[in-house]
């Protein structure tokens, strides 16, 4: 199947309103997917016995600082059985007291687990109905989120301190 | 035996100060850990081609307790760093440490948040060698360094500072 017949077939099974854009780079399409329909989609893709995306490589985000919405959460798809790939990415704004959140794909791909948490501390996006939401990378007391496009590439002695500060 | 003959007859007089860092700086132990790719160029130091053995210093302690030496072979990352000043914490005195590498001397290529900017912000550091990673005759000259340095050293009550440094603030 390739990336044009799969971008249909997505589109025969959901509405404009849920697939938003398509945007085609070097023969791979990139589908914008509305961020509070993404559990439906990526099950449809898991679960579509013609799409057959039963593996999830990795889910990663971008910081599009100082575009609005501000982050994507993009998530790069892989069938083992029909061996093709595809890419969806959903759009996530960033609330006023700069948190962001989108619902976790964990229940679809365990293997999101660790994706998400990374994700999580490193942009500071909250994956809802994540069963286990601690720290992956960080150490466990850091607030910031280093990835964040205004985060002082080298930390402050504040922030990300070089030990643990005791008591503090 | 030739030594003993040569000897038989005579009193040696020398300095019990030289004597002891002759001792030390003789059979000085480094600690066998790693932190990143320098700990590879350490290893080829270690191996027949550069052969540290020749300097008294072919046995790689496993425990920091019989080890004298430390050397920051690689890139200390904040979530490292506690573990590294434990070990430094639990080798017995007197005990050196030498900084390899870009990493461990400033946080070379990696100015960032994740990852301690010197060890000597830390630790007390006795031979800094560079190099990205240095090469094994750049370690084996450090050592050769640190050497000679101990040799000019008050092995009796020896005002170096040997303790964990606090962070800066």
């Amino acid at each position: 199947m390739n990336q044009e017949s799969m971008k249909e077939r997505l589109l025969s099974r959901f509405d404009r309103d849920v697939v938003t854009d398509a945007v085609e780079f070097r023969d791979q399409i990139s589908l914008t997917v509305a961020k509070d329909q993404i559990i439906p989609v990526c099950r449809f893709l898991k679960e579509d016995p013609e799409l057959g995306f039963d593996f999830l490589s990795f889910v990663a985000a971008v910081d599009r600082r100082p575009a609005e919405p501000r982050f994507e959460v993009v998530y790069q798809l892989y069938s083992i059985e029909h061996n093709h790939r595809f890419r969806i990415k959903a759009l996530v704004e960033e609330s006023a007291d700069g948190s962001a959140s989108i619902d976790s794909v964990v229940g679809i791909w365990p293997t999101a687990d660790w994706h998400e948490r990374e994700t999580a501390e490193m942009f500071g996006i909250t994956f809802k109905g994540h069963p286990d939401p601690r720290k992956l990378l960080l150490p466990e007391e850091w607030t910031v989120h280093p990835l964040r496009k205004d985060f002082p590439l080298e930390g402050t002695e504040q922030d990300t301190p070089d030990l643990p500060v005791k008591g503090g | 035996m030739g030594v003993t003959r040569s000897l038989q007859d005579s009193v040696l007089v020398g300095r019990l100060e030289w004597f002891v860092n002759w001792a030390r700086k003789s059979s000085m132990w480094p600690l066998g850990f790693g932190l990143a790719c320098c700990a590879l160029e350490m290893i080829a130091a270690f191996v027949s081609r550069y052969d540290l053995s020749r300097f008294g210093m072919e046995v790689a302690r496993p425990s920091p307790r019989q080890a004298d030496l430390m050397i920051v072979a690689g890139t200390a990352s904040k979530k490292m760093l506690p573990a590294v000043l434990r070990i430094y914490e639990q080798m017995a005195e007197p005990r050196w440490v030498i900084a390899m590498g870009a990493c461990a001397c400033s946080g070379g290529i990696y100015k960032n948040y994740a990852v301690v900017q010197g060890i000597d912000r830390h630790l007390p550091v006795d031979v800094y060698i560079p190099g990205c990673p240095p090469r094994p005759e750049a370690l084996l000259d450090g050592i050769l360094q640190l050497h000679a340095k101990v040799m000019q050293e008050q092995s009796i009550r020896n005002p170096r500072i040997t303790h964990i440094k606090a962070a800066p603030r």
